[in-house]
């Protein structure tokens, strides 16, 4: 029984920790949030590169470190916990997880030593407007050669060098490559909730596109690189979780009212112990995640749906919970609580929202006692 | 990462399987207890735990000279996981051996321990814990039952409540009240105690699931010899403290219907399309599984020879509450039919029988709100409760 981080992913861990205490404070992500015009934070992101994380996951022929998903895991935590604002789940989770998934050898050599040097800039294009997308009813189009149609939101789209698109392609879907810098491609932000984190609107006006895999197996495609993401994001929320109970922690004994902390009382201390718990559970659900995307295991679908589950649950509980255990000034522009209320909420709906992360686990749990 | 026992411990595992196949059946549809009548089943318990005594399993950490194997904490778990497959009649045991005999060998004299510890190691004689009282239940060191010093004896006299197994047990370990006039946690003295003698009257509880499984017990002038008092007179508190933290490794188990068995019956009665059952199913995996996955985080340390983290702690409040969850859900989807009873409803009337029986269990060893006071407190290191009652000399505190 070894169900743990190795000492050496450990080490990449703190070490992740130490890097990010010092470059990436809510002062930096605060420089990305007051800034209309900032879609990142540019000096985190160079020291994100030189650090080689982007290419964590990415095998040596392909420039990479060639390590494995637990490490990938292990640095999602982190930067979670710093609310990192950097393309880095885009390009990383999303592009580079989906290329490696989907891509052919020659594809995959095009694109992903960018992806490891931080030359690429990966996005995932797939929403289209409200509710999650359905591969069987998609309006963006792709004939073979070229995309059309409209996409929004996407995470990281107006800076983003490359896309893989979720399209219809005859009577099924395909995912496509796109060059963003290509013709045909036009793209213009969007506002969103969670503006340390930007996104665009992109409109494909007959892109040239490369296929992923065979014609028509989109969906199937979508479905593997969102589970795979899936538990990836779930370590960011689980990062972002524990940082807001340590912050509501510390301010509940900090904090006096009628005469004594706040974190003396127990609707204080049972609301914290609930989101313990939670994030306990999160925690549990995260390393089980881990396992089935390091070892490629038949449990990937569910164990990839009880961490997102888990997660986004723990997540949305820390970040609400964190502001109310504030009071007045958890409601506060300055102070921080808000910054992880919003990412929060970017993370759990960024690959599906828990909604649709329910019926799949369901649906697995179905498959496997019908196996 | 993986799931595998290192070469030692797989050993170890085949070891104790062989050894349970030997002497025990697979749990099946029916338990042993079910089957037999309860004197029955009380010999054939006491059989099964002198033999898992004389092979080395009864306690498996402890040093050999006491009866143990001198092993580890990981081979005790995995002890635990194999006997748990069986039908194994080794319950009388657990709160003797997970809970009284540790505080006889942590605070006990040397004629205590050779006196006891292998009696109840062997099954011979049977140990309860008598903490709990009417008025003293989260508040446990608010306890009223008196000890009066009378020569080299002390007088018993008072009211214990929630005792399992006291009307078949020789010896409790009993927590009382030697100093009314100190405050209320440093009065206490904690003994040893003949439940066979003259004085002791166990009577069992009718529950509010209308089972009688607990017991009150009544002391009318009974008699100990100061030589079984188990540290100093005025230090049971700190004693006690030991005997529950003790409890804490002791209690654990699946207590009843879990998502599986809710979503078989779902399955069966052609409710699992129904979209609200499913976000529900979805959320009961979810909580159950993280709290399995959290033991086994538990095991890694354990494995590794490292103390475990708190995370343990979230057991309780998960497994009682979403069990009365399940339950609850079950018998809504059974509709006005829900409403009864019995063997030949669905799940064998399991639902319905868990559905009276969860409330307790979220009671017991714990509520939530302590449980919940402990994480906060211990885990997280928020400030204690308000304890008005702190410094006050206990016959002069309020109570009622």
């Amino acid at each position: 029984m070894n169900f743990d981080f190795s000492d050496d992913q450990k080490f990449l861990g703190n070490e992740a920790r130490k890097f990010l205490d010092g470059e990436c404070t809510t002062q930096q992500v605060r420089e990305v949030l007051n800034d209309d015009d900032k879609s990142h934070h540019e000096g985190v992101w160079q020291k994100v590169k030189e650090m080689g994380w982007l290419g964590t996951a990415i095998p040596e022929e392909h420039g990479g470190l060639g390590l494995g998903a637990l490490e990938l895991c292990v640095l999602a935590e982190e930067m979670g916990r710093a609310l990192a604002p950097v393309p880095f789940a885009s390009t990383v989770y999303f592009f580079a997880e989906g290329m490696m998934i989907a891509g052919s050898d020659a594809q995959k050599g095009a694109v992903l030593p960018g992806v490891a040097s931080g030359d690429v800039i990966g996005c995932y294009a797939a929403s289209e407007g409200p509710g999650n997308p359905d591969p069987a009813k998609l309006s963006v189009s792709f004939d073979g050669s070229k995309v059309s149609g409209t996409k929004i939101p996407v995470t990281d789209g107006d800076i983003a060098t490359h896309a893989i698109v979720l399209a219809k392609e005859g009577s099924g879907a395909s995912l496509v490559l796109v060059d963003l810098n290509g013709d045909g491609v036009s793209r213009k932000p969007v506002k969103t909730l969670e503006p340390t984190r930007s996104h665009a609107e992109i409109t494909f006006d007959g892109a040239a596109g490369e296929r992923l895999g065979d014609a028509g197996s989109g969906a199937e495609l979508h479905d593997a690189i969102m589970n795979r993401a899936a538990i990836l994001l779930a370590f960011e929320q689980l990062g972002g979780a524990t940082r807001c109970l340590e912050m509501a922690t510390d301010y509940a004994k900090e904090r006096y009212a009628f005469g004594r902390p706040i974190g003396g009382n127990q609707a204080i201390k049972h609301k914290l112990a609930d989101m313990y718990v939670k994030n306990e559970v999160a925690r549990s659900n995260c390393y089980y995640g881990a396992w089935a995307l390091s070892t490629d295991a038949t449990e990937l679908p569910e164990a990839a749906a009880a961490a997102r589950l888990a997660s986004s649950e723990a997540y949305w509980y820390a970040s609400k919970e964190n502001i109310q255990t504030h009071g007045g000034m958890g409601f506060t522009w300055e102070v921080d609580c808000h910054l992880f209320y919003r990412r929060a909420k970017l993370l759990a709906v960024q690959a599906g929202a828990p909604k649709i992360w329910k019926e799949k686990l369901v649906r697995a749990l179905e498959l496997k006692n019908a196996a | 990462m993986d799931f595998n026992d290192t070469p030692e411990e797989a050993e170890f595992r085949a070891e104790a399987r062989s050894f349970l196949e030997k002497h025990l059946e697979p749990k099946g549809a029916q338990p042993l207890r079910q089957r037999v009548s309860g004197e029955e089943f009380m010999k054939r318990a006491k059989q099964w735990q002198a033999e898992k005594a004389k092979a080395g399993y009864a306690k498996i950490t402890w040093p050999k000279e006491m009866g143990g194997r001198g092993g580890t904490p990981m081979q005790q778990v995995i002890w635990g996981q194999e006997e748990s497959k069986f039908d194994s009649p080794g319950g009388p045991f657990t709160i003797g051996l997970g809970m009284c005999i540790p505080t006889v060998i942590a605070f006990g004299s040397d004629e205590h321990k050779k006196r006891y510890v292998q009696k109840a190691l062997m099954g011979e004689e049977i140990w309860c814990q008598l903490f709990s009282e009417p008025s003293a239940g989260s508040d446990v060191a608010g306890l009223k039952t008196r000890a009066v010093k009378d020569g080299d004896e002390w007088v018993i006299n008072g009211q214990k409540v929630w005792t399992s197994g006291a009307h078949y047990s020789d010896y409790g370990i009993l927590l009382v009240r030697t100093d009314p006039k100190a405050a209320k946690h440093k009065g206490l003295t904690m003994f040893i105690v003949n439940m066979k003698q003259q004085g002791v009257e166990a009577r069992p509880i009718h529950q509010a699931s209308g089972g009688r499984e607990f017991n009150e017990v009544y002391f009318t002038d009974v008699r100990i010899p100061d030589s079984d008092r188990l540290g100093e007179v005025g230090q049971g508190w700190k004693v006690a403290i030991v005997t529950l933290m003790n409890e804490r490794l002791a209690v654990g188990g699946s207590p009843g219907p879990d998502w599986a068995e809710i979503m078989n019956y779902a399955k069966d009665a052609g409710t699992i399309s129904d979209a609200a059952f499913r976000d529900n199913l979805a959320d009961w995996y979810v909580a159950a599984q993280g709290y399995k996955l959290t033991k086994l985080r538990t095991q890694t340390a354990l494995s590794k020879g490292q103390t475990p983290g708190p995370e343990n702690s979230i057991g309780k409040i998960i497994t009682a509450n979403q069990l009365q969850d399940i339950c609850n859900s079950a018998i809504e989807m059974q509709d006005h039919y829900g409403l009864m009873t019995g063997d030949e409803m669905p799940a064998d009337g399991l639902f319905q029988q868990s559905f009276m029986w969860a409330p307790g269990l979220r009671i017991a060893g714990g509520t939530d709100e302590i449980l919940k006071n402990i994480i906060a407190e211990r885990v997280l290191g928020l400030p204690q409760d308000v304890r008005v009652d702190k410094d006050v000399p206990f016959d002069e505190m309020k109570s009622g």
